[in-house]
């Protein structure tokens, strides 16, 4: 027996693998774990669209309310101020104003305007359109990532995905509550406005219809506990969710749970302006489009903080404050795929791949001996490395294990068995033809290598393929089937060549071939 | 153990022209099926909703059936057994845009008093990413092919590149008659099985191929037919084998795997099957059909052997300073 480069670099791979797949297999505390897929832990996985043209919408939306509020503060009169999905239309009572009017507006960013006598229209420019859409989704993304974050679960995913598709991924959501909560914490637009009750014609807000409504310049909301309750409030708000700066859970004098919010300087300003103006008047709280309360102003009220009072649960409004902390959608999402697994289905799936697996492995294990003998011993061992390297790198690099990732893996322990019996059997051939044993195997190994590497390369190219065009799952295959290609290079290619070089003196002396190869002779 | 002696040649090629009208029979019928009964295509492709429910017992079905019909979401829904009777799947064509109202609430509040049942996995593919995996599925069989065809004429020759090729889309075609045939869902782990048929029929393949060319290599022979018939017998014990072990993994992935890799586990037996044959009795004959030259191939070799050995000797010439 006598030590040679391959043997020691197999040990080492043996080592290597052995070493860092303990902890994924004993699933200790520490060190680098293989991740399960959602497929197999259970979870949620979710691909959702964003519909960029409302953002544009609440663009315009929120550039009239700042020219209402200019307007408002510099005593501009301002007649039919209007505005749809992409512009806005307004004229001034006094020609004096109009200077100071346009260049306010010329200094919002991102508009054509156009301004004819005291009539001023402008609309968004088509950068600003994309801008806006871009801004949407990255919004989006970031917004749902902060409130994820706060949801209290492992390692939540949320990546873009191509060019507008927002991907997450929630492992470990176990009960059908929470599966619910997540979800609508996701979707909820959190778009808080505080909009001025129209109380000159609020009397008639129940005969009244959406168009007669809009009008004046209104828009009839319904409350969020009883949608027969209506309010006529002003469309263009005073305030919205933009200029909060903090959102949280508290308790009204009956311990009833409302939310506490603070506005920024700005805000807080505009708030005080507002009030102190409107005393008498009411003030409609508005989340997501339902009036969640709308009481009397008595008097100004400043230092810019606030409260939702409705009949929620702890954990709505814990989950609400949240929502409204990491800011408001600005476009709303929509579902683009689904997919959820219960945790029952996942430890089935488990159950059966690992029946499938072992079974497998058992029965390639009994058949490679009962046909090569020792030289099936000696692939066996190459087999159980390489599915401990399979492990090992897959937990290094924090690879998630799918269900057809387990299958790559089953497939694998079939594959890199073919490079040995390639081997075995070229092995044999030159035995027949009666080379000397230190021949047969050199020239065993070096006439199978072509084939193993040409036969090993093109599945790569199929799995390499497979990765770059899958997804989720799949992809998972396509890892497995590629680590455990490049491990089979070095456990049966390498590895074996180098017990065949440390025994070949005993396989010599032995002269005894069908122990060794299991064959006469 | 042995399977085989390498005592006498078989004369595969003999049987080609029987192994052709076989081949050219099965393809044929694969396209009829797919023409006429055509792919079922499952969510992940066609877009639409899956429901998987789970009884403690049999899954009273009819029962279900009535109570899915009160509600419109379920309209032209379809329950069917799922591996074993006390699991179904529900499948729709409708997805549902909305994150907060789901299929799953949905489902087991209609589901109500049916019995004890636990909902397992629901999926929604929306139609515009359902559109989206077939276009990059189609995509990637092809990349993957077209990749393949580049390395084997790079490694081999064009002949043997157009060889295999046409015994994988025999493999892939074969496979897809067997799917249609007995109506599986097509969902993206059956891509990934026709994939997985693609590399491991290749494999095959490319193991015949490698003794062909060493054979067209080292032999004074220059029979083709020879060559192959000898290269086929003498890969046949590795061929066999491998086909057998990777057969039995396989199957007992698809005994024991469970339901959820039925689809993947049936393709890929399948698979096996046909691509271990393909590998014989359809790449070898095609290359024998393109009259690959032997008496050429081995002109070409001197040739390149004559190069290399010119570069060599100008290389000592130069080393050693005669230049």
């Amino acid at each position: 027996m006598k030590l040679n480069y391959r043997i020691v670099v197999f040990a080492l791979a043996i080592i290597f693998g052995v070493f860092f797949s303990v902890p994924s297999l004993f699933q200790m505390d520490q060190g680098k774990k293989v991740a399960l897929g959602l497929d197999l832990q259970g979870g949620l996985h979710m691909l959702l669209g964003v519909r960029t043209e409302e953002a544009t919408k609440s663009r315009i939306k929120s550039i009239a309310a700042s020219i209402k509020h200019f307007s408002d503060r510099n005593d501009i009169l301002v007649d039919e101020l209007k505005f749809d999905e992409s512009s806005i239309s307004f004229a001034l009572l006094d020609s004096d104003d109009v200077k100071a009017v346009q260049k306010f507006l010329t200094e919002t960013e991102g508009i054509n305007l156009s301004v004819i006598g005291e009539s001023f229209s402008l609309s968004l420019t088509d950068e600003e359109i994309v801008k806006t859409e871009k801004e949407a989704i990255d919004q989006a993304i970031e917004t749902i990532r902060n409130r994820l974050d706060q949801f209290g679960l492992a390692e939540p995913v949320v990546a873009r995905q191509g060019e507008e598709k927002i991907l997450v991924q929630l492992a470990g959501i176990k009960t059908q509550e929470d599966e619910q909560r997540a979800r609508e914490l996701i979707s909820r637009a959190a778009k808080l406005e505080l909009m001025a009750v129209d109380e000159d014609r609020s009397a008639r807000v129940y005969t009244m219809s959406d168009g007669d409504a809009s009008e004046y310049g209104d828009v009839i909301l319904e409350d969020v506990k009883n949608p027969a309750i209506k309010y006529l409030v002003r469309e263009i708000p005073i305030l919205d969710g933009n200029m909060l700066t903090d959102a949280s859970m508290g308790f009204d004098q009956n311990n009833r749970p409302l939310i506490n919010f603070k506005l920024n300087a700005e805000g807080a300003e505009i708030f005080g302006d507002f009030t102190g103006r409107s005393v008498g008047k009411r003030l409609a709280v508005v989340l997501d489009g339902k009036v969640y309360s709308a009481p009397n102003i008595n008097e100004r009220i400043g230092g810019g903080s606030g409260q939702i009072s409705g009949s929620y649960t702890v954990m709505e409004a814990k989950d609400l404050a949240i929502a409204l902390r990491s800011g408001a959608l600005l476009a709303p999402i929509y579902l683009m795929e689904k997919r959820s697994v219960g945790p029952s289905l996942g430890a089935d799936s488990i159950k059966a791949s690992m029946i499938a697996l072992i079974g497998g492995f058992v029965l390639v294990i009994i058949f490679m001996v009962v046909y090569y003998r020792a030289a099936g011993v000696i692939a066996n061992i190459a087999l159980i490395a390489n599915l401990f390297i399979i492990l090992a790198v897959m937990s290094l690099f924090g690879a998630t294990l799918t269900l057809p990732g387990m299958a790559g893996i089953v497939l694998t322990v079939g594959m890199a068995v073919d490079a040995n019996v390639i081997i075995s059997e070229r092995i044999r051939e030159l035995i027949y033809e009666g080379k000397s044993m230190h021949k047969a195997i050199e020239d065993g190994y070096a006439n199978a290598m072509r084939a193993i590497l040409d036969a090993n390369i093109t599945t790569l190219i199929a799995a390499v393929v497979l990765y770059a065009y899958g997804t989720g799952a799949i992809k998972g295959f396509a890892i497995t089937i590629s680590i455990g290609i490049l491990a089979s290079m070095l456990t049966a290619i390498l590895g074996t060549h180098g017990i065949y070089q440390m025994l070949e003196s005993k396989i010599i002396k032995s002269k005894n071939n069908r122990f060794w190869f299991g064959i006469k002779g | 153990m042995e399977f085989f002696k390498y005592t006498k040649t078989f004369n595969f090629m003999g049987k080609s022209k029987l192994a052709m009208v076989l081949s050219v029979i099965l393809v044929l019928s694969s396209y009829a099926l797919l023409a006429t009964k055509g792919l079922n295509y499952g969510v992940d492709f066609a877009g639409g909703t899956i429901v998987q429910v789970k009884y403690d017992t049999n899954a009273p079905i009819d029962s279900m059936r009535d109570r899915l019909k009160g509600n419109e979401l379920f309209n032209g829904a379809s329950i069917t057994e799922f591996g074993s009777p006390d699991e179904v799947v529900i499948r729709m064509k409708s997805t549902s845009g909305s994150v907060t109202v789901d299929i799953g609430d949905v489902t087991r509040e209609a589901l109500k008093g049916s019995g004890n049942f636990e909902i397992r996995r629901v999926d929604i593919v929306g139609p515009k990413v359902g559109s989206e995996l077939k276009e990059k599925g189609i995509m990637s069989l092809l990349l993957a092919i077209v990749g393949i065809l580049i390395y084997v004429a790079f490694r081999f020759e064009w002949r043997f590149a157009v060889a295999s090729i046409v015994a994988l889309v025999h493999d892939v075609s074969i496979a897809l008659g067997a799917i249609t045939l007995v109506g599986l869902d097509v969902n993206l782990d059956v891509l990934a099985a026709l994939l997985t048929i693609l590399g491991y029929s290749l494999n095959d393949t490319i193991i015949v191929f490698d003794r062909i060319r060493e054979g067209v290599t080292n032999s004074k022979n220059t029979d083709l037919t020879n060559i192959i018939n000898e290269s086929i017998t003498r890969t046949l014990a590795r061929t066999t084998l491998t086909s057998l072990t990777t057969f039995f993994v396989v199957f007992t992935l698809f005994m024991f795997g469970g339901e959820i890799i039925h689809a993947f586990a049936f393709t890929l037996l399948v698979g096996v099957v046909v691509g271990t044959y393909s590998s014989i009795f359809v790449a070898s004959p095609i290359l024998l059909w393109f009259g690959f030259d032997v008496k050429g191939y081995h002109v070409k070799l001197a040739a390149k052997a004559k190069r290399e050995a010119e570069k060599d000797r100008m290389r000592a010439q130069y080393e050693s300073g005669v230049m």
